[in-house]
């Protein structure tokens, strides 16, 4: 079972705790409906498409309101920290969640207690949480876009917004950039780097670079990252490995976004309609190799 | 002359002061930190948003560095504002400086500018923002929803209803945007 953790852009949202419907136009967690447009709902979607293509169940999906002053996040550490041993989740996504230390220590200690440990990936906030109090190494993936790499590359910088002049102008410089997240062990086990190439890597080096299809304007369209997190977290839970899955997502995502002729202006429910058509054509094309 | 120009020119007599010995103000929350930069800013003061450093282990991710020799006028304007410091310290020690790097991509139509972790783009024409994307904390999304469709003009400012360091760069790079087309 995959299990996704973040959050939704309403304060008055309630913290939820159930399997998602996803009928191709908004989410629906125990009878709260969710538009998708960024962030963790597009995460979700993606997983919930994805999925459903595997022939996998439904995600199940700790959500709760928070539009920035951190209440709901801290409620939902709260949560997992007392029920996530009801659950026994093979895989966990951590994604849009305020970055606090102490949450993040306590959560991290609640899912080490689980009697089979999940495979655990961290994006966005909780990512930022995890390399602040220096325990990167628990994690098997982090998914960072090219800013929040330079993040993770610099050892004194505890957000993105602090990071250092020097490394945020190697601007197209990502593999010295992994190199040096590794290096001070800011990194997970295997890095999913988003930018103009997606590169896997881990303290090795670079595993893989998937750079076709390329769309220079994806960059601006909200949630690409959200949804190639979805999508990566979806085949792991499926059972392929870290890299592996990793190299697969960074493809799908590329076609889906291609197939959605994007513009700057695009909307992330283009691309996630097209994940499972993606899918089958990376499908067909193995059998074809 | 435009809200961001006004807050770029300082008062003629504080420009000096800024080397003047340096102290810290500390809130609880970010969104503190935001409206007092603005109001601090807005009455001639020269201040810079900077990182904490280590030793303050209470308030938020961000603190106001300001000339120590202010702190009465200062804490005066901000107690008559409803705005309160949790602390005041003097800096003993080199501060976080924030990102000051600007990336800026032009699609032809559209135009995007990155400041660290958060992008911002806009329709050339018409200074309608188009897309926000980038951040990992919760107020982004909301912020997208907030600004997307709107001119840069009518747009709310992510400093006026964003609470985070990502709403905070997403205010720099909205800035950056807002000096690149007006």
């Amino acid at each position: 079972m995959l299990v996704v953790v973040g959050t939704v852009p309403e304060d008055d949202f309630p913290l939820v705790c159930g399997r998602p419907d996803f009928d191709s136009s908004r989410l629906r967690v125990e009878g709260k409906y969710i538009d998708v447009n960024r962030g963790t709902p597009a995460l979700l979607a993606a997983a919930c498409r994805m999925l459903q293509t595997l022939g996998q169940e439904p995600p199940l999906a700790f959500l709760v309101g928070d539009t920035g002053l951190g209440h709901g996040s801290r409620r939902l550490y709260a949560y997992l920290v007392e029920h996530l041993a009801e659950h026994a989740p093979s895989s966990m996504v951590f994604h849009y969640l305020q970055p606090d230390v102490n949450g993040h220590g306590r959560v991290l200690m609640a899912v080490q207690e689980l009697k089979t440990r999940p495979k655990l990936i961290a994006d966005a906030g909780f990512m930022y949480a995890a390399k602040m109090s220096g325990q990167s190494l628990e994690y098997d993936l982090f998914t960072p876009d090219a800013g929040e790499l330079a993040f993770l590359a610099d050892e004194k910088a505890p957000h993105p917004f602090y990071t250092r002049g020097f490394i945020l102008s190697e601007d197209d410089k990502d593999p010295s950039l992994i190199t040096r997240a590794y290096v001070h062990a800011n990194a997970a086990r295997y890095l999913l780097v988003k930018g103009r190439s997606d590169y896997i890597a881990d303290s090795s080096g670079i595993l893989a670079t998937v750079d076709s299809p390329s769309s220079e304007v994806m960059e601006a369209v909200g949630g690409t990252g959200d949804t190639l997190t979805g999508v990566v977290s979806s085949l792991i839970e499926s059972g392929l490995d870290v890299s592996r899955a990793a190299e697969m997502a960074a493809r799908i995502n590329r076609i889906a976004g291609s197939m959605s002729h994007p513009t700057p202006a695009s909307q992330i429910m283009d691309l996630i309609s097209c994940l499972p058509g993606a899918y089958e054509l990376i499908k067909i094309n193995q059998k074809l190799c | 002359m435009g809200f961001f120009n006004r807050l770029r020119s300082k008062k003629p007599g504080l420009e000096d002061r800024s080397s003047w010995e340096r102290g810290i103000l500390v809130f609880s929350h970010t969104s503190e930190v935001i409206q007092a930069e603005k109001l601090i800013k807005e009455s001639g003061f020269s201040i810079k948003v900077m990182g904490p450093p280590p030793e303050i282990r209470t308030g938020c991710d961000l603190v106001i560095e300001f000339p120590l020799i202010e702190e009465l006028n200062i804490q005066r304007l901000l107690r008559g504002q409803g705005v309160h410091a949790l602390q005041v310290v003097p800096v003993t020690d080199h501060l976080l400086q924030p990102v000051d790097l600007f990336t800026v991509k032009d699609f032809g139509e559209h135009l995007m500018v990155r400041a660290a972790n958060m992008k911002l783009t806009v329709d050339k024409e018409t200074g309608v923002i188009v897309n926000i994307s980038g951040g990992g904390c919760p107020d982004v999304p909301y912020l997208a929803l907030e600004m997307i469709g709107k001119s840069l003009q009518e747009a709310p400012k992510p400093q006026d209803i964003g609470h985070t360091l990502c709403g905070y760069a997403l205010h720099l790079a909205y800035e950056e945007m807002t000096r690149k087309c007006w």
